[in-house]
């Protein structure tokens, strides 16, 4: 074969990991991230009034970065509650990125991936950054992509770690009119982003269910509603593939 | 033992550890271990993400009809309106997302601006 060694266009410029990693960091200007950053500032309001000091509540936002375990924990204190009782709590709130991470997994690992790499690179995954990263890793070559995501991760929650030092420093006040816009952002962008990103149908199918499961499941079991909606409406989903498998094979 | 059992400095960075770093990270490092044995093209992998999606989709819907803070006064219908209002600006309007943002905050701003 005399054509083999020709380059292609993209052997010609190869992209070094230092770079993949800068294309992830660069994301913290994505619109994603900027509404992620609002919502800290939100974060940094709660915090300051429940009376967690400013080097607590940036200590909680890098060590669990994720915003509804870190608003459980500090009701839990608020609450008087014990170690124990704390943790569980957290824990019930945190379970939902176990399946999320184990589906991030796959579209993050490249042929030698290591598995402590992906240990240390999980702990960046809640629900911004899986969207981010479901939609734009399938654009990254295999071997980059844990470089690209640790950019990516590793940028968004320590710009937001600073962003809540600040903010509780300044103890920023806002009109509560704005505080209700900054709120409304993160639902708004994850409902049409998720949607955007969705590479098939099964994936609208998971979404309409969770969204349309979701009243009914908190109003029958509050405490588990998000688990639950996640198996329930997995399971609406599997059985609508199969049905297309099938009339499909027939 | 509670957050204000001890007076030590470093009890609250103990506490954050125990109780909120660890039965987080818990669950994301057996997300690594479940991940790593589900293959790229497998069933297991469609049911995984179903799952996944469908609990963001709970997300979604958690912080439109059941929100914390200031956004909780407000009318559920009202949110729910500006959500669906932005959705349809996405599909409609050539499927940009700033769209839809933009859209849902005109919408919820200016209801917001009429109850109350």
């Amino acid at each position: 074969m005399a054509d083999s060694g020709t380059p292609t266009h993209q052997d010609e410029y190869p992209r070094t990991r230092a770079s993949w990693f800068f294309s992830g960091v660069w994301l913290i200007t994505s619109i994603p991230a900027l509404i992620l950053i609002t919502a800290h500032v939100g974060f940094a309001g709660f915090a300051s009034e429940s009376g967690v000091s400013l080097l607590q509540a940036t200590f909680m936002v890098a060590a669990i970065w994720a915003l509804p375990a870190n608003i459980v924990l500090i009701g839990a204190i608020a609450g008087g509650y014990s170690l124990v009782g704390a943790g569980i709590a957290v824990g019930l709130s945190s379970i939902r990125l176990m399946p999320m991470v184990a589906a991030f997994v796959p579209e993050l690992r490249g042929p030698k991936t290591r598995k402590i790499t992906l240990l240390l690179l999980s702990h960046f995954i809640a629900v911004t950054a899986w969207v981010i990263g479901m939609e734009r890793l399938q654009h990254v070559p295999r071997d980059m992509r844990t470089a690209y995501f640790a950019g990516l991760g590793i940028t968004l929650t320590l710009t937001n770690t600073l962003v809540v030092a600040i903010v509780y420093f300044l103890s920023a006040d806002f009109p509560p009119m704005v505080f209700a816009a900054l709120f409304f952002l993160t639902p708004m962008y994850f409902l049409t982003s998720l949607w955007g990103s969705a590479r098939d149908k099964s994936i609208h199918v998971a979404m309409v269910s969770g969204l349309l499961l979701f009243p009914l499941i908190h109003w029958i079991a509050p405490a588990y509603d998000l688990l639950l909606t996640g198996v329930a409406g997995g399971a609406v989903t599997m059985v609508y593939v199969h049905l297309v498998n099938r009339s499909r094979a027939s | 033992m509670t957050w204000q059992s001890l007076t030590d400095w470093w009890w609250p960075y103990l506490f954050i550890l125990l109780a909120g770093w660890l039965p987080t990270d818990m669950w994301r490092f057996i997300g690594v271990f479940i991940g790593g044995r589900v293959r790229e093209d497998s069933q297991a992998l469609v049911a995984v993400r179903a799952v996944a999606t469908a609990l963001v989709a709970g997300v979604i819907a958690q912080l439109i009809l059941y929100p914390s803070g200031v956004l909780a006064d407000s009318p559920v219908i009202l949110r729910v309106g500006a959500a669906a209002a932005g959705f349809l600006a996405y599909v409609t309007l050539g499927r940009r997302v700033i769209i839809s943002v933009i859209v849902g905050e005109i919408v919820l701003l200016a209801g917001l601006q009429l109850t109350s």
